[in-house]
């Protein structure tokens, strides 16, 4: 077997490990109904982020209209389970496919524009996917959708995370990645370079948006009641602020940011405004100290202390 | 026209709003020729090479390169095709290693797809051995084997335009196009570099077209030159026809002679 799937077999062992002390922390009921629900959401938001960071990290596209995408794939699941009784998986494969049809559809046209022109357009469809969708009738409109089958636990949510940060490290470990790493740095090099940018602007889009698509199916389906305004701009404000705070093209990164978030927003749950101020006083410490974020452009594989263990897994030799 | 014809410019004309940055030029290069294009600033040499890579696209005129036109084709098409450049103004992949810088040049000769990529099955394993080794072998061409993990914006600015050579070099071009390769650099960088520059011509089966402000340098290595002023052609020839004719005397040095 190549040096490279076996150290993916390893890391998904790894993942089964952790997988399995959380199932029976939460099994011995160790982790309280308070704190499962959040360890379902950190879950969720690192699908959130770490989707996100593939286009505006990785890609440098400055996307604010992810939460429109997970809407696209809450909806898609929902009326998929509840009105014809599919299972949970056939639903989230549905919403990404449906989130992701949108994002190519949607990043077409607008991943022409650039920078702040992007992020504005963005922002404005995000916001009219929301709009679209409280005016739907058929899924309860603004009031929202009732009856939701509380189908995502721990396991769900887990393995959706792991399939997400596996694909996601390797499309970026791959030509396909390089390509999209290419347009971030320098767009003019990379077409010289031979790289069709449009395409590969729309394909990091196509794949973030049906990301957040499942990420929608699994957040749906731990309620009773979804409604439009659990994705408004703020939501995807706050998966932005997940990706910075970590470090735009780092996954890593991503995986901290969504714990850092989570909690912050967990601990302060009953102190709503003096969230947005903590969010504010971290953002401008985090643009004084570490303008890159936690890990900058940096995984946990390449950081020293743990470089070696990582090399180990690589079966990589010294030289 | 000649089967040995690699590229050919008709008549191209390029307007900036008012300004007419290069007009009627006609240029025709053989396969493995070097040729050199020099003229003073602002005499539209840079614009020459944005037109033949598809930046811009002329406002009048026909290109053509390997039997085919390529007006109007995206700069990344025309990459593919076969031509790759560097640019006066650096512009490498600055927060990426040197490796990557090239590794990504790699991508028109890359053969795997999505799934390939995700579930590393099929050709990934063997194309990314390959481009590495690859990558590798280039780089120590072009004396930089050592900094191979060094983030490009890190490298002596010698070394960053070497290494935006190796990566033009990385998409396996049969024009390359060199804007100013030695800009910046010292009499003694610039004397490897024209070495290099020689030697990957003879062992890549390249044909240059190249860019430069030094007379001296030109002289040494071009075969023919092409003058502009003004963005036209005042003189064409090889480098002593150049040197004694009179017209490129005057827009070059004023009353001064070459040398
Ligand atoms: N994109 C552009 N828009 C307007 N003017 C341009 C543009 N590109 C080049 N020019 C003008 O065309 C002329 C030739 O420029 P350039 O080709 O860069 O000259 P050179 O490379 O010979 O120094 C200059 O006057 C320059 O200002
Ligand atoms: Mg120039």
């Amino acid at each position: 077997m190549s040096s490279q799937r076996k150290y993916d077999l390893i890391l998904i062992l790894l993942g089964l490990v952790i997988f399995a002390i959380f199932e029976i922390l939460i099994v011995t009921k160790t982790i309280g109904a308070f704190w499962q629900l959040n360890l379902l959401l950190i879950g969720i938001n690192i699908i959130m982020a770490a989707s996100l960071n593939l286009i505006n990290g990785y890609t440098g596209q400055f996307s604010l209209g992810h939460a429109g995408f997970m809407a696209v794939g809450a909806y898609v699941g929902v009326v998929a389970t509840t009105n014809f009784h599919l299972p949970l998986f056939v639903a989230l494969i549905l919403g990404a496919v449906a989130a992701g049809i949108l994002g190519f559809l949607i990043g077409l046209p607008t991943l022409r524009l650039k920078g702040d022109y992007l992020a504005i357009a963005t922002l404005g469809l995000g916001e009219i996917i929301r709009i679209v969708i409280m005016n739907i009738d058929y899924v309860g409109g603004a009031a929202g959708f009732k009856g939701i089958p509380h189908l995502t636990n721990f396991a769900w949510v887990f393995f959706a995370v792991l399939f997400t940060l596996f694909f996601i490290k390797n499309f970026v470990n791959s030509d396909l990645g390089r390509a999209c790493i290419a347009i971030r740095e320098n767009e003019i090099a990379a077409e010289a370079m031979g790289v069709n940018t449009t395409k590969f602007k729309v394909m990091a889009f196509t794949i973030g948006a049906a990301f957040a698509g499942i990420a929608g199916g699994l957040f749906a389906h731990n309620f009773y009641l979804i409604s439009p305004a659990s994705f408004t701009f703020m939501a995807s404000f706050n998966y932005l602020i997940m990706v910075v705070l970590g470090g735009l093209g780092s996954l890593t990164g991503s995986i901290a940011g969504a714990f850092v978030v989570t909690f912050i927003s967990a601990a302060l749950a009953d102190l709503p405004e003096f969230r947005m101020i903590i969010y504010a006083l971290a953002l401008i410490l985090l643009m004084f100290y570490r303008p890159q974020g936690l890990f900058g452009y940096m995984e946990i594989s390449s950081i020293s202390i743990f470089r070696k263990f990582f090399d180990r897994l690589k079966g990589k030799r010294d030289v | 026209m000649s089967k040995n014809e690699l590229l050919r410019a008709e008549n191209v004309s390029q307007v900036f709003g008012g300004l007419r940055a290069v007009s009627n030029f006609d240029m025709q290069i053989n396969r493995g020729e070097l040729i050199g294009l020099i003229g003073p600033n602002g005499a539209g040499k840079t614009t020459v090479f944005n037109f033949i890579t598809g930046v811009y696209q002329p406002t009048t005129g026909e290109v053509e390169f390997d039997g085919k036109s390529v007006v109007g084709l995206a700069p990344y098409e025309i990459t593919q095709r076969g031509i790759a450049r560097t640019f006066q103004n650096i512009r490498l992949f600055s927060e990426l290693s040197v490796l990557d810088n090239v590794k990504i040049a790699k991508h028109c000769h890359t053969k795997y797809g999505l799934l390939e990529s995700i579930f590393r099955v099929g050709r990934y394993e063997s194309e990314e051995k390959q481009i590495e080794d690859e990558c590798r072998e280039l780089l120590k061409i072009f004396k930089l084997e050592d900094k191979i993990d060094e983030t490009a914006k890190n490298l002596p600015y010698g070394a960053q335009r070497r290494l935006e050579i190796a990566r033009a070099l990385a998409t396996q071009p049969k024009l390359l196009l060199l804007d100013e390769p030695a800009a910046g650099m010292n009499p003694q960088e610039t004397h490897e570099l024209m070495e290099m520059i020689r030697w990957i011509r003879k062992n890549f089966g390249l044909t240059v077209l190249l860019i430069e402000h030094d007379m001296s340098l030109v002289m040494g290595i071009c075969e023919r030159l092409y003058v502009l002023e003004y963005g036209m052609i005042i003189a064409t020839g090889t480098p002593e026809e150049i040197q004694n004719n009179p017209e490129v005397i005057r827009a070059y040095l004023g009353a001064e002679t070459i040398n």
